[in-house]
């Protein structure tokens, strides 16, 4: 299962990906299944994600469910190489490093170039103190670009393309309101047209009819811009708006993964079951 | 002129095994262009802040056989270079000189000299900010990590904010440089006029934050290029259509007088020695020195 090559089929691959917080032992090392939950109780570490695998083509959208604590959002956070894995390997585009195992120098490159990650907080993804058109220019510039004017036409671009008013270009985000402070955020992840972006709860914490619009511009960049997109959310509305196919993590673990109509349809694990009937 | 040196002290004040530490780290300094080495810092008779660290570097690399000349602003007569260089002078007995193409060591602070530096001659410069990225970063083990992992992304997000904002790059002097393509630097608080003077230089210069308890350096003929964005070039300070009053000088960078009586500027060479040399040369103003309005 652990290849040590992408397979060029796969715009983004993950194999076994298991983080761990805690030195770890034998107990909970050799039977996963003595864990209480995700925690051991014999040494207290916690594993926050056991053994995922994902795999997502070009210009597919993946979505990942789960409660809060089931892993999502490290999970997340090492696909953008913000955290540092136990095990895995970690490959885009059929590519033939290990993007776990890379230097932090070209971490940051992939970080910066193939990556786009917009976060459930705006305050960890953008600058509050910057203005809204540097926000987008400072992806540009991480990417290599070192032209005022190319910058600020296209950040002039995407904030048309993203409907915020071009006025307000040089206000920074922290005097927006959350849905727009949101498409600040999307805007400044596509600013260079990255093959992968990364969305965590996206919604959350939005108003019904913000949340619609901005999920309808999220759809309108995928179809658009052909991005391949791996969307977090607990929320299985959102999911089934914007997944072709989804996975339900519990614990750390996949419990679940399907076309996204399936699970909704058919769900067969007990937790998925439990998860879909109490939708609203 | 040669002064008669102190007993009382070692040669150049530190003791040997100080001086061995500094020169360690400019060794060190020296064989990673614009890389801030970390150093111990001494005690000196001048506070910190008020140039130790450029002190400690020409004190540690200063032999009997130097001439040193001492630049505070450009001037060679101001109250600091004065201080400095009798300093050094009482505890070494070197010549000194306020001829630039005469010294072998040349302390400075805020300038670098007018006439080319050439193969041989070490600049030591003071510096009170090592640190180019603390304009964006306030925290010392972030900012060793983003020059290790060259994230200068943020600093060029700052440049590239003033010029939406304002048109312009407002920044001053100290206008940071890349070394070699690889470490973002200070040049210490020189005007960005002297900025080219670092590229390619033939001269070594070493630079020395004594608060900071940083030293950093460029060995002769490093390639060093100001931060610009391509349709955004890099601008030095105006001198257009000013003259030295005194040596008729210009294309120099210049200090600017008021003239209290009739309200009009003056202009005179900021490097002192030059603006010295040329007039002892025959060099004069072409007009008699009338302020300008």
């Amino acid at each position: 299962m652990n290849n040590i090559t992408g397979n060029p089929a796969f715009a983004l691959e993950l194999n076994e990906l298991t983080v761990r917080y805690g030195p770890g032992c034998p107990s909970c090392g050799e039977s996963p299944e003595s864990l209480d939950r995700n925690r051991c109780p014999v040494c207290g570490s916690v594993w926050a994600v056991r053994g995922v695998s994902l795999r997502a083509r070009e210009g597919e959208t993946l979505g990942i469910v789960g409660e809060s604590g089931s892993g999502k959002s490290t999970l997340m956070r090492a696909l953008h190489l913000d955290e540092a894995p136990t095990s895995g390997a970690y490959f885009l585009d059929g590519g033939e490093e290990n993007l776990f195992g890379v230097s932090p120098r070209r971490r940051r490159y992939i970080r910066d170039s193939l990556l786009g990650m917009v976060y459930q907080n705006p305050y960890l993804g953008l600058r509050m103190f910057f203005s809204s058109g540097a926000n987008v220019a400072e992806k540009l510039i991480a990417a290599g670009s070192r032209n005022v004017r190319g910058m600020t036409e296209r950040a002039e671009y995407l904030f048309r393309y993203m409907e915020i008013p071009f006025s307000r270009v040089k206000e920074p985000p922290r005097n927006f309101s959350g849905g727009m402070q949101q498409r600040v955020q999307i805007a400044k992840a596509v600013a260079n047209n990255p093959p992968v972006l990364l969305l965590d709860e996206v919604t959350t914490g939005l108003d019904l009819s913000v949340q619609a619009r901005v999920l309808d511009l999220i759809k309108r960049v995928q179809r658009e811009f052909g991005v391949t997109m791996i969307v977090v959310s607990h929320d299985l509305a959102v999911v089934r708006l914007l997944a072709d196919r989804t996975a339900v993590m519990r614990d750390g673990v996949i419990i679940e993964q399907g076309l996204t109509d399936r699970i909704l349809e058919d769900p067969r694990h007990v937790y998925t079951q439990t998860l879909v009937n109490s939708m609203l | 002129m040669v002064k008669k040196r102190s007993k009382h002290y070692n040669f150049a004040f530190l003791d040997e095994g100080s001086k061995r530490v500094i020169r360690r780290a400019l060794l060190k300094a020296v064989a990673i262009p614009g890389y801030q080495v970390p150093f111990g810092s001494r005690e000196l008779p001048i506070g910190r802040g008020w140039g130790t660290g450029g002190l400690q570097i020409t004190l540690s690399v200063i032999g009997p056989g130097d001439v040193l000349k001492v630049i505070d602003q450009g001037s060679d007569d101001s109250v600091n270079a004065l201080s400095i260089r009798n300093f050094v002078t009482a505890c070494t007995g070197v010549e000194t000189t306020t001829d630039s193409g005469e010294a072998t060591l040349i302390q400075s602070r805020h300038r670098i000299p007018e006439a080319p530096l050439k193969a041989g001659q070490i600049m030591a410069l003071q510096v009170p900010m090592p640190e180019p990225l603390r304009l964006v970063e306030p925290h010392e083990a972030v900012t060793r990590v983003m020059h290790a992992e060259m994230d200068y992304a943020p600093m060029w997000l700052a440049l590239y904010e003033s010029i939406v904002r304002t048109g312009d790059i407002e920044l001053g002097a100290d206008y940071p440089v890349m070394v070699e393509d690889r470490y973002m630097m200070m040049p210490s608080p020189i005007p960005r006029f002297d900025n080219h003077k670092l590229h390619m230089s033939p001269a070594l210069f070493l630079f020395g934050a004594g608060r900071e308890k940083k030293i950093y350096a460029l060995p002769p003929y490093t390639r060093v290029v100001s931060l610009a964005f391509d349709d955004h070039p890099f601008r030095v300070e105006s001198t257009h259509g000013r003259v030295c009053r005194l040596c008729g000088a210009a294309d120099v960078y210049f200090d600017e007088f008021f003239d209290s009586a009739t309200g009009g500027r003056l202009y005179q060479c900021s490097d002192s020695g030059y603006c010295e040399k040329r007039r002892r040369a025959g060099a004069r103003a072409t007009e008699p020195a009338a302020p300008t309005a």
